[in-house]
């Protein structure tokens, strides 16, 4: 039919053809990507999340595999405790990350706004093991800030600051820094000054300038900025295994042993499907408690 | 009360490392009244008014509110409020909110801060507009709300940041009458910043000319139109013609000026200072004091003729505006050029470019101004390019 219509040619049914190729060719690469690496793995892990192993090459249709992780204490207190530490983890890294990116975005003005901001990018050039390798290195029994403290007296033995929940939370707040600060600074930026000045000229203080203009104003880049964050957070591996040792007890780690060490990929795909949806609903009960839509956070 | 003062500021300066951008500026501005700051760009005005509203400390020098110093009081601390050049209305907040956040910052009880805003709604004609959002909102209407927001405090100084700036000229003429009629409503004190000599001669009760950081001249309206007391305030106010010459002679307060161009011309000095012969002087004649006639005589350049100065010249341009028509015309024996106003009569209409008219006004309307430090065309320059 298509061809016809060309052979005959009005200009309209040929350019419009025409147009509709060129976008689908320009999106291809997305279509692809989304095809051959997001979606065809989770339907494969799907269909192995929904089987059991009966024998050799022997499978049968199951709920097993999902029923074992919440009939198992181990794996569902894994779960929560990683989705707990995740959302602290996430305020955590507001909580420090907002006062930097107003400083950044509000404050400072030309060449030193710029070297900030390039200094909160930097340490990202260095990939995550070797940062994490350096807080090791300050950390751990024979480290700098042990041998420092011993140095000046005020401990008698080494310390050991590694592999604790503490040491844990810096790592992961470290790590996401920059996936929160650098929505924030975008969306503080769009914030005209002259909404601050009004605030202060009809008499308002600076809390609640910032509650009532400000983060109001900077809710879609929060609520961008905690989502990445905590998504990044719960789907880490590097972190909690190299800073929490082995009682990190990070659900990402449960994922790898079921894989790896146990070779049990029906159970680990299943769990990593509970990961997908449990962390998106975290998600969604944020959005919702914050008024936000996931389209006010793409803006 | 006439000479109680909502607002006086005490030789007030403000510098930029080595730059001065207020420099040494006193004013009184008596309680009730529209004052007008009037400047080209870059003059200091709007580093005045931040001073005024607290966003700036001043070098030296005092701001005293309602016979209170102002200096240290942080800008929520202070009785004055601000409309921004772009308003500043809130975007995350409805109308009403936008209006009660100052109400609320003072603790009021909700009733009375719902019948505050419902008030001020009502006062700036806009009386359902309390649950739209900012966005609905035209300019005119935006422009509204901005001041409603800050008239509600009832502060004893409203300051105005070019708030007219953004609005097309219709609007803003509009908005002019409603500006002037609205303040006498309410009777605070406004102070006024504009580039816009219009907005400041249609709205102010005393309008302040502000020139590289410093006040050329305070005064009505009319003052600044009439009795320019400088020639920037001359050249600055209103249009002029302006020519520059060295003084000849001098007769019974009259300085015959010989122009640069060539040609003569009798004026009377614009300020206190006494003219003494040999002077450099800049000539400003309005273009409406100068009465035209069809003449077909040979041409004369300009000279003094029983006792009006006299120019023959050739419409070069008529630039028709209704009641508010002008002719350029050339003199051909210096090349100057000359703005008149043709008059609302109607007598001239039928005048065509080409045609030779004979310029005529009287002695005293042409005002004489020392040249500043001998580089008149310097000058000249900057003023033109502002």
């Amino acid at each position: 039919m298509s061809t016809l219509q060309m052979v005959s040619g009005t200009e309209k049914s040929t350019t419009i053809p025409m147009i509709k190729l060129g976008t689908f060719l320009l999106m291809l690469p997305l279509l692809l990507w989304l095809f051959l690496l997001i979606i065809l793995p989770h339907l494969d892990l799907l269909t192995v999340s929904l089987r059991e192993k009966l024998g050799y090459r022997e499978y049968a249709f199951s709920f097993q595999n999902y029923i074992e992780f919440f009939t198992e204490p181990l794996y569902w207190n894994t779960f929560v405790r990683t989705a707990v530490m995740s959302i602290v983890a996430t305020a955590i890294t507001l909580v420090v990350g907002f006062p930097v990116s107003y400083y950044i975005a509000k404050v400072l003005k030309g060449k030193k706004r710029n070297l900030l901001f390039m200094m909160c990018l930097i340490p990202f050039w260095v990939s995550e093991l070797v940062r994490t390798f350096g807080w090791m290195i300050l950390l751990r029994e024979s480290g700098v800030i042990s041998s420092f403290l011993q140095w000046a007296g005020l401990v008698d033995g080494p310390v050991e600051l590694l592999y604790s929940d503490a040491t844990l939370m810096v790592g992961l707040v470290y790590t996401s820094m920059l996936f929160m600060v650098v929505p924030l600074v975008s969306v503080l930026d769009t914030l005209d000054d002259s909404l601050i000045e009004a605030g202060y000229d009809l008499g308002g203080s600076t809390y609640s300038i910032l509650r009532e203009i400000v983060i109001p104003h900077a809710m879609p880049g929060i609520a961008s900025g905690c989502i990445v964050v905590f998504m990044l957070t719960l789907g880490n591996y590097l972190t909690p295994t190299l800073l929490g040792g082995k009682d990190s007890l990070w659900f990402t780690e449960q994922i790898y042993n079921q894989f790896i060490t146990r070779f049990n990929w029906e159970s680990g795909s299943a769990f990593g499907f509970l990961l997908l949806f449990l962390s998106s609903a975290i998600v969604f009960v944020g959005l919702k408690l914050s008024r936000q839509t996931l389209a006010d956070t793409v803006k | 009360m006439s000479n109680q003062l909502d607002l006086e500021c005490r030789q007030l300066v403000k510098s930029f490392g080595k730059f001065t951008a207020v420099d040494n500026v006193s004013l009184e501005i008596p309680k009730g009244s529209f004052f007008s700051i009037l400047g080209p760009s870059g003059c200091g005005k709007t580093t005045l008014l931040r001073m005024l509203a607290g966003f700036i400390e001043p070098t030296a020098g005092d701001i005293v509110i309602k016979e209170q110093s102002m200096l240290g009081v942080p800008p929520n601390k202070r009785p004055v409020n601000m409309v921004f050049q772009h308003l500043a209305l809130f975007p995350m907040m409805n109308v009403a909110e936008n209006i009660a956040y100052g109400l609320k910052r003072r603790k009021l009880p909700q009733a009375e801060i719902d019948k505050k805003v419902a008030d001020v709604l009502e006062r700036v004609s806009l009386p359902d507009a309390g649950p739209k959002d900012v966005t609905q909102l035209s300019g005119g209407q935006r422009q509204r709300i901005a001041i409603a927001r800050s008239l509600v405090l009832e502060p004893a100084v409203l300051l105005l940041d070019e708030p007219l700036g953004a609005l097309d000229l219709k609007l803003r003429e509009h908005m002019k009458v409603e500006l002037k009629q609205l303040q006498h409503e309410v009777g605070t004190t406004f102070v006024y910043i504009t580039h816009d000599q219009s907005e400041a001669l249609v709205m102010s009760d005393n309008v302040a000319v502000m020139n590289e950081g410093r006040f050329e001249q305070v005064g009505s309206p009319q003052d600044l139109y009439y009795n320019p007391k400088t020639a920037f305030v001359a050249g600055f106010v209103g249009d002029s013609n302006r020519w520059s010459g060295r003084v000849d002679s001098l007769d019974n307060g009259q300085a015959l000026v010989s122009l640069d161009d060539g040609g003569v011309i009798a004026g009377i000095t614009g300020n206190e200072r006494v003219l003494n012969a040999g002077d450099r002087v800049e000539l400003f004649v309005r273009p409406e004091a100068i009465t035209i006639e069809r003449d077909s005589s040979a041409q004369t350049g300009a000279h003094i003729e029983d006792g009006q100065n006299t120019l023959s010249g050739i419409v070069e341009n008529l630039l028709f505006d209704g009641a508010n028509s002008r002719a350029q015309v050339r003199d051909q024996q210096t090349g100057h050029q000359v703005t008149v106003s043709l008059p609302q009569t109607g007598a001239f209409s039928d005048l065509k470019s080409g045609e030779q008219l004979r310029l005529s006004w009287g002695i005293d309307k042409a005002r004489a101004y020392v040249s500043q430090t001998g580089t008149p065309q310097a000058g000249l320059g900057e003023e033109q390019a502002a």
